[in-house]
């Protein structure tokens, strides 16, 4: 049975007994300048409002990350409502937190983007939104004109009713729509060959804000008496303040005030990142000018003598003994034993760093029992979580509101900086806006885990891979949480599922945690980014050490169409047809087979991640000096069905650069236990130069299911990348990033 | 007391005069447009147009704006309802993602194409050079010509 809206909302607002029952369903009229009696408009649900003048206000429960969601949900309500586009605005909605007897439910569903789900996880939801609101307008129009249902139906922000001839306007219809009972069921849905709206090119929402400046993200907020703070972190990793000297500091101009901040204790988990001191102060300059003055003593700690060079050493070493298995599939000893030929090669992936173009940044305003948080977060349940932990407010009294955000990328699916925000406000009683500095975020991150990779394979007379096993030491993001068992560290780490489990059927996966104090988190696509480049890295290797060509070996490994189990993120299936297909095209579009001159090569890869279907094909050239150029990328993407293309185009082209800027040059390192890198000066993001002209992007649409995409454009990017090198020039790259490695050839 | 011109106004900022002109536009003036990404020059997420060059803001202590002309995003359109070409250029491609990069962008673009007004890729690739961390720069580059039509077409219709 499919799910209906009234049983979403029921599960929603029955928890908490009869007061919130139905308050979805007979929609709560949001006060928002609409009158909800006949002819003035009115608002039907809490996610539609109908204004007298026949414009419609749809509400987006979701961060806006760049991502396009704000534009993608708005339009799978405005489909099935049946309004058109160029009527519709979009406004923001704060987070829906309500209390119930056994705790809190989220009256505008659930609110959150990580893993490429904001669009999966309102697919239907949104749509049914959308056609509840269009169902009660035909029910409205039908009381009116005494008829039956079956003869009125809508068009483009009209109900006709068939009999007296006439069309309505939904806004003379609103008020009347809103004071109806809800139906017990969500009407039908259309079908996907009736979109005049979704899987087509629409006004992107915001889009003009953006480009005249009037777009707000949370560093842009100001309250009446507002003040600015920043925080001098602890610059060693888990180290603490001993003691401060603010004397110099509180003589700047402009400072106010100037306090410690407890950070946790090494080990804790993470509410905040760092211990450190507090400057608050009438501007964000004098604010950090304070920090500059502070003469700061700082405890060292437990973690003062880490450095990259030991923790990679370290993982060489755990690679040498024997780790957790943690799938074993078929007779994998017995399989590698009887192999014609044993190939086994280490990669190396760096920490990086997530870098969203916005500094963190948090807007708090604590007073006695409530508290107003404004924040550029992908998890504002978790900022009202964090502003709780630190004010000890009840969450019901914690009001969030979320704004656009210069980039989310899984740095903002923490909420440290709203918790550090709150800290602040609380203890100086005055609304706050925390501003980091390009500095505090590189060094201050959940950075993305390093780890070395060995991948083995063994391989028969035919060619043909008959044993395979992925051993990785790393560091594992899942560290220093509350609940997770230390033989549990491998989960984030290593996906078991992925390509080429069940296809290689003696298949062994085996982890050895590492640690280190850099804290850990969630970076676009996490572990994808990994396991594709080192198992398509591999499978290139196998192909050339065994005589086969890479790309045929590649279609042979994924074959048909089928549907495999798949227990990860993006299951329950993964159908490594949907890669042949993408594989084929890519192939087939950069002309792979083509003979190219000395020192130009392609390479291909293709990766399943969290759902969706992605495959590169790049062109690079390398000079005799080792200068490599990209001289064309062809990438395609199979998301089911594309809801908003012009947002799948973006995501696969800026996914597609986010993989090669990281490989290109990233790599956050530490040495005596600080994180050596500050800005962009030595974190160095790709520019437009360094993207080649030549770079196609297409959508292969596959069936009426559509997937996330922000995430499915970067796993095969960097391996397509380093494949591409060695067709160029012979030079197998392991070790990421590429830094300056070809200039040593 | 420093005095400047900012979007066609005279403004008073009597605040300390090494404050760079980026936190004297957004938290002095309320012009948040103008963006800050790394405070060292390197992103270009604040550029303005300083006299009627593009310039990241940043570092530039007010104390250097004295009687200076500053524009920011927010004045590039002569009004609400003309956008510059090159805002109409980046709304046409749909450039954004994020959007926070953009307005510098934009400005940056703006300058470049008045010396530049039919800029090859590789007059583009050494110019502009700021960065956008969602990877836009596929239709940055569409938008940079497009703009470039469009500022012709406008001049030869004046
Ligand atoms: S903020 Fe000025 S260049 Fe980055
Ligand atoms: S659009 Fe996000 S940084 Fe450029």
């Amino acid at each position: 049975m499919t799910r209906t809206l009234l049983q979403l909302s029921r599960r929603q607002f029955l928890v908490g007994g009869a007061t919130m029952a139905g308050g979805f369903v007979v929609g709560l009229p949001l006060g928002l300048g609409a009158d909800p009696t006949v002819g003035n408009g009115g608002t039907i649900g809490f996610f539609v409002e109908i204004l007298g003048n026949g414009k419609v206000v749809i509400g987006s429960n979701q961060p806006e990350i760049g991502q396009g969601v704000r534009t993608a949900l708005p339009m799978l309500v405005a489909e099935e409502l049946d309004v058109a586009w160029e009527d519709v605005s979009v406004r923001p909605m704060p987070l829906g937190i309500v209390k119930t007897a056994d705790g809190y439910t989220w009256k505008y569903g659930g609110q959150g983007v990580g893993g490429s789900t904001g669009l999966t996880n309102n697919w239907t939801y949104m749509r049914e939104v959308g056609a509840m609101a269009r169902h009660q307008l035909l029910r409205a129009a039908a009381e009116k004109f005494k008829v039956s249902l079956d003869d009125c139906s809508t068009s483009r922000g009209h109900v006709f009713c068939q009999s007296h001839k006439r069309a309505i306007p939904y806004a003379e219809l609103a008020g009347a729509a809103a004071a109806l009972d809800m139906p017990d069921e969500a009407p039908p849905l259309k079908a996907i060959a009736d979109y005049r709206i979704v899987g087509k090119k629409q006004k992107t929402v915001d889009a003009r804000d953006i480009v005249t400046g009037k777009a707000t993200y949370g560093i842009d907020t100001q309250v009446e008496g507002m003040r600015y703070a920043v925080i001098a972190r602890c610059p060693i990793l888990n180290g603490r303040v001993r003691s401060f000297d603010d004397a110099d500091a509180r003589k700047v101009n402009g400072v106010l005030d100037v306090f410690k901040i407890d950070g946790p204790m090494p080990g804790e988990p993470y509410i905040i990142l760092a211990s450190g001191v507090a400057v608050v102060a009438d501007s964000t300059w004098s604010a950090i000018k304070g920090r500059r003055a502070l003469k700061i003593e700082w405890e060292p700690g437990p973690n003062a003598d880490d450095s990259s060079t030991r923790f990679w050493q370290e993982n060489e070493a755990a690679l040498e003994t024997n780790g957790q298995v943690v799938t074993d599939d078929g007779e994998f000893d017995n399989a590698m034993a009887s192999a014609d030929k044993i190939i086994t090669h280490r990669y190396r992936v760096p920490f990086v760093s997530h870098a969203p173009l916005e500094p963190q940044n948090c807007f708090a305003h604590v007073t006695e029992n409530h508290c107003r948080i404004i924040a550029p977060t992908q998890m504002p349940s978790g900022a009202s979580r964090a502003a709780n932990a630190v004010t000890g407010i009840p969450r019901e009294n914690i009001e969030v509101e979320f704004t656009r955000v210069g980039g989310g990328f899984g740095r903002r699916l923490s909420n440290d900086y709203v918790a550090e925000a709150a800290l602040i406000s609380k203890q100086t009683g005055w609304p706050i806006k925390l501003q980091w500095t390009r500095e505090d975020d590189m060094q201050h991150d959940f950075y993305r885990p390093g780890g070395l990779h060995e991948l083995r394979a063994g391989v028969d007379a035919d060619g043909n891979v008959t044993a395979w096993t992925q051993r990785l030491a790393s560091a594992s993001k899942h560290y220093r949480r509350p609940n997770k068992p230390d033989d549990g560290l491998w989960e984030p780490e290593l996906y078991p599922d992925d390509f080429p489990r069940r296809i290689v059927e003696n298949f062994r996966l085996e982890y050895f945690h590492n640690a280190i104090g850099l804290p850990r988190g969630s970076w676009r696509a996490p572990a994808h980014t990994a396991n594709a480049f080192v198992i398509q890295s591999f499978i290139d290797e196998i192909a050339h050490e065994t005589g086969q060509d890479p790309l045929q070996l590649r279609l042979a490994m994924f074959g048909e169409e089928r549907e495999l189990p798949y227990d990860g993120h993006g299951g329950p299936t993964f159908n490594p047809g949907r890669l042949t297909r993408l594989t084929k095209f890519v192939a087939k579009e950069i002309n792979y087979d083509r003979k190219r001159p000395a020192g130009t090569g392609v390479g291909i890869a293709a990766h399943f991640t969290f759902g969706g279907y992605a495959a590169h094909a790049i062109e690079v050239t390398v000079d005799k000096n080792g200068e490599l150029r990209i001289d064309r990328i062809v990438a395609a993407i199979d998301c089911g069905f594309a809801v908003h293309p012009q947002a799948v185009q973006a995501q696969l082209q800026g996914g597609t650069i986010d993989g090669l800027s990281t490989a290109l040059g990233l790599e956050i390192t530490v040495t005596d236990g600080r994180v050596d890198q500050s800005n962009f000066h030595d974190y160095p993001l790709m520019r437009i130069a360094d993207v080649p002209v030549e770079f196609e992007t297409h959508i292969l649409p596959y069936d009426d299911i559509p997937t996330g995409v922000g995430e499915m454009g970067i796993p095969s990017a960097a391996p397509a990348l380093t494949n591409a090198i060695f067709a160029a020039t012979g030079r197998r790259i392991r070790d990421l990033p590429l830094g300056a490695q070809l200039k040593s050839m | 007391m420093i005095s400047l011109k900012v979007n066609g106004e005279k403004v008073r900022f009597d605040g300390d005069e090494d404050t760079p002109l980026l936190w004297v536009l957004r938290d002095h003036l309320g012009l948040t447009g103008t963006k800050f990404g790394c405070g060292i020059g390197q992103c270009g997420a604040c550029t303005v147009h300083f006299n009627g060059r593009a310039q990241r803001s940043c570092m530039l202590p007010v104390a250097a704006a004295k009687d200076a002309t500053v524009t920011t995003i927010e004045a590039l359109s002569a009004g609400d309802h003309q956008l510059h070409p090159v805002q109409q250029a980046w709304l046409d491609i749909d450039v954004p993602q994020c959007g926070y990069c953009q307005a510098g962008q934009i400005m940056a673009t703006a300058d470049f194409l008045k010396r530049n007004p039919d800029p090859s890729d590789e007059d583009i690739d050494r110019d502009l050079s700021n960065l956008c961390r969602c990877g836009t720069y596929v239709r940055i580059r569409e938008a940079v010509h497009h703009a470039a039509r469009l500022a012709r077409k406008e001049s030869n219709d004046d």
